[in-house]
């Protein structure tokens, strides 16, 4: 090691050097290739590579900071939403990129819905509206149809039975976890292909964790999960692989069983089992 | 270090209203507070007892008459012209002013680059400061020549037919007297409209545009829904600035009075009546039937101003609120 502190040039330069031939993964639902990210100067993310399998759920666990949120929301270009917020690197749907410039980010996120940390429901929309709100801005379903899509996703979120009477009523009277599921819902509803969930239990009573983590599990019959999470106990409970991140690089990747029975990396290790966290 | 002593219990007899500095602070804060509402309180009384003997003598008509005439033994005053020359007008300054206000605030708020949000909102906040004298100045000098040759002058000549275009434009009219009202509400509602708009959380957006939305459907969907209330009333304090705003008004609609100042075409001179008591309260002599009227026209004016405000605060609790039910 030499004992020059590089400056934050020089690291960039190093980042470019270390980018891999990735091959295309012809088998994953999404694939994220040399992506890194920055908030202004300050760069976030790594030259991360990942590849997520179809109808799986794909955990990102990570100590706070790692960049793993940033890294989901760079799978539906929520990213660029953000002041200052940049990245390059390519991100594979179906094995097209969907930072090419022809790609209009509205698409994406109808075809990649995202569930956040803190139940956003719309406040001023009623629990229908929630779920019907995607569907009604393109405005293809209406009437009849427009109610069974929205009662369907409701169903599949699981909520349908503790709203059903209460359809009219505000998308904030209910209760947290209620909330969440609308707010899962109202990600179904489009009909997307994959569901990026970030933290979606942090802000929930563990009855209420309970009901989404079984709802995830049942989800990807019909869709591919990813899920960041802060809890490593659900990310074993729940994923099919899991992915760990440490200071905006990936550390290591693989099914979540090998990862938390075997993991190959000493970092992992050490988060796994509690030496830091 | 010893062990901490004991606190000694001390019995100490209650001594009731004893004056403390707290006491003190509070009766004083008390008067300061009440002092608001004895000024409004007083300015009414003063306003009604000076007022009564014009509306014993004219009645109703006082209220619904148009007539305008000052010479004495024959006077007549009726002050419909001037209530309805101040609706029309600050129903103009509203129809300009609160689009523009909000393309100000949408723009602040979801579209400028952070570098350019602070100056300009500052620059907005400033035109709430310039005197309003000065925008009548600008007004007579500035704006008139421009209104006659750019807008009126084309108005009346293609949509002339149409009775509230009608007359010659001499640019000391209604509707002069309405667009500069509108630049005058515009610093107001559309500083308080960006504050209301920048405290839409976050992650309404971000919800929205998960679920596929453009900017422009964000906006129009979410962020002025959820703004909706606290837009609402930045519109009310703009019109309450309208209704009462007296001197650049004066020095652009012309000053009609009687029949003649009834609003029935843009293009014609009005009189509103802030602007009425401005220009007329030199000549009302003490205990005359003018004076008198005056104070009615200014009665009148206070009532109004408290209905906006106080039918505003109705309903936005009520509406909003309980319709809403979510919203803050």
């Amino acid at each position: 090691m030499t004992t020059t502190i590089p400056t934050t040039i020089q690291e960039q330069n190093n980042i470019e050097q270390s980018q891999q031939e990735v091959t295309i993964d012809q088998t994953a639902k999404m694939q994220a290739i040399n992506v890194n990210a920055w908030f202004g100067s300050k760069q976030i993310l790594k030259t991360v590579n990942l590849a997520v399998k179809p109808n799986t759920v794909t955990a990102i666990i990570g100590p706070s900071g790692c960049g793993k949120s940033t890294f989901l929301r760079c799978f539906n270009r929520m990213h660029e939403l953000a002041p200052n917020a940049k990245m390059n690197g390519k991100i594979l749907l179906d094995r097209e990129n969907i930072y090419d410039r022809q790609t209009d980010p509205v698409q994406i996120r109808r075809r990649v819905g995202m569930v956040f940390q803190k139940p956003n429901p719309f406040p001023t929309m009623s629990i229908y509206d929630n779920v019907a709100a995607g569907l009604k801005l393109t405005g293809a379903k209406k009437g009849k149809q427009l109610d069974d899509i929205v009662k369907h996703s409701l169903e599949q979120a699981t909520l349908w039975d503790e709203v059903k009477d209460d359809l009219k009523k505000s998308g904030t009277s209910i209760s947290g976890g209620q909330q969440q599921r609308l707010c899962i819902a109202r990600a179904i509803a489009l009909q997307p292909e994959v569901i990026l969930m970030d933290e979606p239990c942090s802000a929930l009573d563990p009855i209420a964790t309970a009901k989404i983590e079984k709802l995830v599990v049942d989800l990807k019959q019909d869709y591919t999960v990813v899920i960041v999470t802060h809890n490593m106990q659900q990310a074993s409970r729940i994923s099919d692989y899991t992915a760990f991140m440490y200071m905006g690089e990936l550390a290591e990747f693989g099914e979540t069983k090998q990862i938390f029975e075997n993991p190959k990396n000493k970092l992992t290790e050490n988060y796994i089992t509690g030496v830091f966290g | 270090m010893k062990s901490p002593t004991k606190p000694q219990k001390q019995t100490q007899k209650l001594v009731k209203h004893k004056i403390t500095g707290d006491n003190l602070f509070k009766i004083f804060a008390t008067i300061i507070a009440a002092s608001a509402l004895i000024i409004l309180i007083i300015t009414g009384y003063t306003l009604l007892k000076g007022s009564i003997p014009a509306i014993q003598n004219f009645g109703l008509n006082f209220f619904f008459g148009q007539q305008w005439n000052p010479v004495e033994g024959r006077e007549i005053y009726g002050i419909l012209p001037y209530i309805l020359g101040t609706l029309v007008t600050s129903g103009i300054a509203l129809l300009i002013g609160v689009p523009l206000s909000l393309g100000i605030a949408i723009f602040l708020v979801e579209m400028a680059p952070r570098s350019l949000r602070v100056p300009v909102s500052y620059i907005v906040e400033l035109l709430a400061a310039v005197p309003s004298v000065i925008y009548g100045l600008w007004g007579i000098f500035v704006l008139r020549g421009w209104m006659v040759t750019y807008v009126e002058t084309p108005l009346s000549k293609y949509l002339g037919w149409i009775p509230i275009f009608s007359g010659t434009p001499q640019g000391l009219d209604i509707f002069a007297a309405g667009v500069i009202l509108a630049i005058m509400i515009i610093p107001t509602i559309a500083s308080l409209s960006k504050e209301v708009l920048t405290a839409v959380p976050n992650s309404i957006r971000e919800g929205a545009y998960s679920i596929g939305a453009t900017k422009w459907e964000v906006i129009k969907r979410w962020v002025l829904s959820y703004g909706k209330s606290g837009i609402f009333a930045a519109v009310i304090l703009g019109l309450g600035r309208a209704v009462g705003e007296t001197m650049a008004v004066t020095m652009l609609i012309g000053n009609a009075t009687g029949p003649s100042a009834m609003p029935h075409s843009l293009f014609q001179s009005g009189q509103t009546m802030a602007s009425l008591i401005a220009n007329g309260f030199m000549e009302a002599t003490t205990g005359s039937l003018k004076l008198s009227t005056y104070l009615g026209v200014g009665l009148t004016l206070l009532i109004m101003s408290l209905i906006i405000n106080v039918g505003a605060h109705l309903i936005m609790t009520r509406v909003f609120k309980v319709k809403g039910g979510a919203i803050e």
